[in-house]
């Protein structure tokens, strides 16, 4: 099942495929044709005054040109099989980083972050390793048991039965072992991965551990988890680490019957000594592929495992886009009608929520933590469906647009800052194409984060991440919001989008963006005061229902939910 | 990769007794040919059947002394691998936990994450090869050349000449490939770096409707690798064929020579067999030799990786004062300056803050306030002047005594994952049931549900703010510093914290960062920072008369300066 899947993905590759079987044919002709050449010429060379000169050379040059050609088309195959093998991967990678791209944000929310880049790389790299030695190792070794059998039964069918019968064994030993290894390697990726996952929280919350003394209580817990790993993986390599000096013994074995049987053979005078030495060299041939396959088994085993956690990730449903409706250009009309939403079925978020936006109003949306005003953002954004009624933009249900293009009615700033790995330049510049110098500084004028780029040691040229250097949380709320005032959108999402940011700023900032966004419509999640007040629709939300509505002053007098709320503020 | 010697100490008996071992059972392979060899030579030709079945005895005999001798090397390969690689990771954990945040900053968590698992397991590989490997194969090599000296010096030449040409062609194969395994590796980090910030951008990235340029970046890394993948796997592939080349080369040469040796009557039919199978030998051996040389290469550059960190030693030495005499100025700025590098990120600062007092910091973004309170529990050291508390220069405070004096909610609100009663107990180990109410009351943080996934990922952002200020709390701290840690909570929970803490926390020092000025006019003295300094200290009123600065907050966010005083 999954193999079948798994080669589907090398398809593209199917005359490198070809080639690679072509190739390892013929070197595995060529190879099992050396011994033939050297058992020959042993065979001129019986003893004193009994050497055959003449013959000699004749035998030596075919040697000389199999074992080449050989060599050759040897190189040929891991050549072909690395190109079939890396690419495929590629093409693995690619494909589940497009799925990441696809599937529904609940996906991206509820599955751990750490899981995911394992199964991107890791689970992909074994999968990677097992297909190259699979392609090589398994196709060469099947051919080269199947090539030595017929030589070995055309030379002599005694002996050849012999190790047709013996070499098996060391097949049966390996997968013994293989077997009672597995358990143990099992025991210990998950021993592993939990250790993993330990250091990940604990590392990452090393300040926090500093804070509080936790060193010694941090170290007691890891000191746990390492002993287990310690007790299984102390078992797995030993288990693993029995193969080779079995399947050597078994393979002693082989050696020393064939070594016997053909020597009594040769005082029968059944065969000469050359085809024994012949033998030897089959015996041996013929038992390096039953190990390597036999390591091959346990190695796949595990790659089949890790592709099933890919092929996991791709079965996951896509986000449905099948929006086909163009929406005019000068978006600004939200209306939303009686919807519900809720994360799990368990509890209830959102409920029975109407509301009508006009062209160019400012709404401000306020609410006690875990109300529901994130939540609102995801639904109008679709991030998530709601689970019944609609929202529209324009008269035209979300639903019936392209999520691009509804995505693209929006700038968007949320309070957790997302930077990437890149210039100051390039994160400013994330939501356009061109890259347009002018308007970068402009941007970062008008988010006042001007002044801190330009003291940063290269300026805008300085490569930033979110969890490198000293820059602030404020600092990089301002960075977001320079990235937004780039964009030209027609309405605007602000989520605590400034609440790392000092008021002063804050203010101007705001007072930026309202430069930009005359005549747009904007949403504003904020617990301050400075940036509820002059909103034209301030929406007081509480367990996931909008308790009352209106304009600050009579939100104020009507002496609500939202006065009491004013007053925790100003006391 | 000797520095990390150390932690094999506890191993030398293994190391010593399982090559032992193991070179036992290469002795034993090396007999066998020479065992075929007399077959031939002394059963074949004289036709002794008994002969041959005596000697097939003594190879089964040496295989299955052999066998358990490798069973044994096997054995304590793995206790000394498994127990070094434990004890690296525990003594490395230990280390840094040691560490201060200049270091962290400097090291970054994702790299030390790497070196602790990752790396870690590239060495405990190397121990095991080391014990299971270096003996067997140089002196199956070795060997099998003192081998056909043995039977017969003038051909061994042959062997002589071949095997250095075999091991340097394996050496400068591996000389072309090293550095691309340490590209691969970096480019493999290059594509786990995308992958990480598109799993945490997913939100950014869809709502710029970005994500062609992601895939773009994200393929470009892709192909980059699988470029440089096919690039190595061309070269290594070269391996193999060209030394097989080489030792056929050789055979052929045995056979012509050794055909004027036999003719000579100085070397008989077997014999030959034995040094062609010799050859074989040698071959397959330099080839493992090679695997090892990469299983080295490999290690060595881990334990470059984790060096760094042991050699990484903290900047904050703990001092000796356990017990504060004076307890009534909880915390002295003396004239203090910080800077991470050149740049000064405050400078002269100077404030004092009696036990029981409310101390608020107020500022711009990036005016330095949460460098100022980052001071005060030593997570960096002034560049210059000094703080104390309770009169002690924290410098001469006992690490653990300071921080037991002084607990602080950070601005990032982070979690552990377990239960809440598990992340309160953070801050005080032995708490009762009983204190760990207490403080999630204070905390407002009550009603929490009580399992926490990673990351608090099931925690809306108040939540965690109000359980990492509960966690402070419980240890009844001398000085607890909230940095900014209200932003997410409602003015109403914001309210009935700072009441709360007012009523139950009446020795404690309190100092508040935050960027609302009403949260902090009630405060006993009030700083507003700018550019790295203190540009007023003093109480609400005086300061809305007085500082200008401070009165362009207040009004900004309307907040009056109010009647009294």
């Amino acid at each position: 099942m999954i193999l079948r899947r798994l080669l589907k993905y090398t398809k593209p590759y199917r005359i490198y495929i070809f080639l690679v079987l072509i190739c390892s044919v013929v070197s595995i002709l060529f190879a099992l044709l050396n011994p033939v050449f050297i058992g020959r010429a042993i065979d001129l060379i019986v003893d004193s005054n009994n050497v055959d000169f003449s013959g000699l050379p004749k035998i030596l040059l075919m040697f000389l040109i199999t074992f080449t050609s050989g060599a050759v088309f040897q190189w040929l195959m891991s050549y072909f099989s690395n190109i079939i093998t890396y690419r495929t991967v590629k093409d693995l990678r690619t494909q589940l980083f497009q799925k990441l791209n696809k599937v529904p944000l609940k996906f991206n929310d509820t599955t751990p972050h750490g899981d995911i880049i394992n199964r991107a790389v890791n689970d992909i790299d074994m999968v990677s390793d097992a297909l190259l030695k699979g392609f090589t190792q398994l196709f060469t070794g099947l051919t080269t048991i199947i090539g030595t059998l017929i030589f070995m039964f055309t030379i002599n069918i005694g002996i050849a039965v012999a190790v047709a019968l013996l070499t098996p064994l060391s097949l049966i030993v390996a997968t013994f072992i293989a077997r009672m290894s597995y358990k143990y390697f099992r025991r210990q990726s998950v021993t592993q991965s939990e250790l993993t996952g330990y250091i990940n929280e604990y590392v990452g919350n090393l300040k926090l551990i500093k804070a509080f003394n936790y060193e010694t209580r941090a170290q007691k817990g890891f000191e746990k988890i390492n002993a287990d790993l310690y007790d299984c993986g102390l078992k797995a390599q030993f288990f693993s680490a029995l193969t080779n000096p079995c399947t050597r013994f078994v393979n002693g074995l082989v050696y020393a019957a064939v070594g016997i049987i053909g020597a009594v053979s040769v005082i029968g005078g059944y065969i000469t000594v050359g085809q024994v030495s012949m033998f030897l060299s089959y015996a041996n041939q013929y038992t390096k592929p039953f190990n390597e396959i036999s390591g091959i088994i346990a190695q796949l085993q595990a790659a089949f495992a890790s592709a099933q956690r890919v092929f996991e990730v791709f079965d996951e449903p896509e986000e449905s886009d099948n929006g086909t409706y163009n929406v005019i250009n000068s978006a600004g009309k939200v209306t939303i009608n009686d919807i519900y939403f809720s994360y799990s079925n368990e509890k209830k978020l959102i409920e029975n929520l109407s509301l009508s936006v006009s062209q160019g109003e400012h709404i401000a949306i306020v609410g006690p933590t875990g109300c529901g005003k994130t939540t609102l953002i995801n639904l109008l954004m679709r991030f998530y469906d709601v689970d019944s009624g609609e929202i529209k933009i324009e008269d035209v249900n979300i639903k019936e647009l392209k999520r691009e293009d509804l995505r693209k009615k929006y700038g968007m700033v949320l309070q957790d800052t997302w930077l990437f790995t890149g210039t100051v330049r390039e994160n400013i510049a994330y939501g356009i194409d061109s890259i347009c110098e002018e308007k970068i500084k402009s941007a970062a004028k008008n988010a006042y984060a001007d002044k801190f780029i330009e003291r940063l040691p290269e300026g805008y040229d300085t490569v930033i991440s979110e969890d490198s250097g000293h820059l602030s949380q404020g600092q990089k709320q301002l960075l977001c919001i320079a990235r937004v005032m780039m964009l030209d959108a027609p309405m605007l999402i602000l989520d605590e989008a400034t609440s790392n940011i000092d008021t002063h700023t804050e203010i101007a900032v705001h007072h930026a963006f309202s430069e930009m966004m005359k005549g747009r419509t904007s949403f504003v999640i904020a617990h301050r005061l400075s940036t509820i007040r002059e909103a034209d629709l301030i929406l007081v939300m509480n367990d996931g229902i909008i308790v009352e509505q209106g304009k600050h002053e009579a939100l104020l007098s009507a002496g609500g939910f939202y006065s009491k709320l004013y007053e925790a503020m100003n006391s | 990769m000797f520095r990390l010697a150390r932690f094999l100490k506890g191993y030398l008996k293994e190391l010593i007794i399982g090559p032992l071992f193991k070179f036992t059972e290469a002795v034993f392979e090396l007999i066998v040919p020479l065992v075929m060899a007399a077959i031939i030579d002394n059963g074949v030709k004289n036709n002794d059947a008994a002969y041959v079945y005596k000697m097939g005895a003594v190879l089964i005999i040496l295989g299955l002394t052999g066998l358990t001798c490798a069973l044994i090397c096997q054995y304590l390969a793995s206790v000394a691998s498994q127990g070094t690689g434990t004890i690296i990771r525990n003594e490395l954990y230990k280390h840094i936990n040691s560490l201060s945040h200049a270091e962290l900053d400097k090291l970054g968590a994702h790299s030390v994450i790497v070196r602790l698992t990752g790396d870690v397991n590239q060495i405990q590989l190397a121990v095991a090869m080391l014990i299971r490997l270096v003996v067997r194969a140089p002196f199956l090599a070795v060997g099998a050349v003192i081998m056909t000296i043995i039977i017969d010096i003038q051909l061994s030449l042959v062997i002589l000449c071949v095997t250095p040409i075999i091991v340097l062609v394996i050496y400068l194969i591996m000389k072309h490939l090293t550095p691309f395994y340490k590209l691969i590796q970096s480019k493999l980090e290059r594509i786990t770096l995308i992958v990480r910030e598109n799993l945490a951008g997913a939100r950014v990235i869809r709502a710029f409707s970005n994500q062609e340029k992601e895939q773009k970046r994200f393929d470009e890394a892709g192909n980059d690798l699988a470029a440089t993948a096919v690039k190595v796997g061309r070269l290594s592939a070269l391996l193999n064929p060209l030394t097989a080349v080489i030792m056929n080369s050789g055979i052929i040469l045995i056979l012509r020579f050794g055909g004027f040796r036999v003719e000579a009557g100085n070397l008989s039919q077997g014999q030959l067999i034995a040094f062609v199978n010799y050859m074989t030998q040698i071959m397959l051996a330099c080839i493992v030799v090679a695997d090892v040389v990469i299983i080295f290469t490999k290690a060595s550059a881990s334990a470059a990786r984790i060096n760094e960190i042991f050699g990484t030693k903290s900047s904050i030495i703990s001092g000796s004062v356990t017990e504060f005499a004076n307890r009534e100025i909880a915390v002295k700025f003396n004239d203090v300056a910080f800077a991470y590098n050149e740049k000064p990120i405050l400078e002269n600062i100077n404030l004092e803050i009696k036990k029981g007092e409310t101390f608020g910091v107020i500022g711009a973004t990036g005016s330095g306030k949460s460098t100022l309170v980052n001071l005060i529990p030593r997570f960096y050291d002034v560049s210059s002047g000094s703080i104390e508390i309770f009169g002690v220069d924290i410098r001469n405070i006992d690490l653990e005594t300071l921080r037991k004096a002084v607990h602080i909610v950070p601005q990032q609100a982070n979690v552990i994952s377990g239960t809440v009663a598990g992340n309160i107990r953070w801050g005080n180990e032995s708490a009762t049931d009983d204190e760990i109410d207490e403080a999630l009351r204070i905390g407002q943080a009550v009603g929490i549900n009580s399992i926490i996934e990673q990351n608090g990922k099931n925690l809306s952002g108040g939540q965690k703010q109000r359980l990492t200020i509960a966690r402070a709390i419980v240890g009844k701290p001398d000085i607890l510093i909230l940095d900014d840690s209200t932003s997410a909570l409602d003015a109403s929970t914001d309210l009935n914290l700072r009441k709360a803490i007012a009523e139950n926390l009446k020795d404690t020092a309190v100092i508040i960062v935050s960027q609302r000025a009403g949260t902090l006019r009630r405060a006993d003295k009030i700083a507003v920072m700018d550019n790295g300094e203190i540009v007023g200290l003093d109480t609400h009123f005086n300061l809305y008369d007085n500082c200008t600065l401070y009165r362009e907050i207040c009004e900004s966010q309307a907040v009056s300066r109010g009647g009294e005083s």
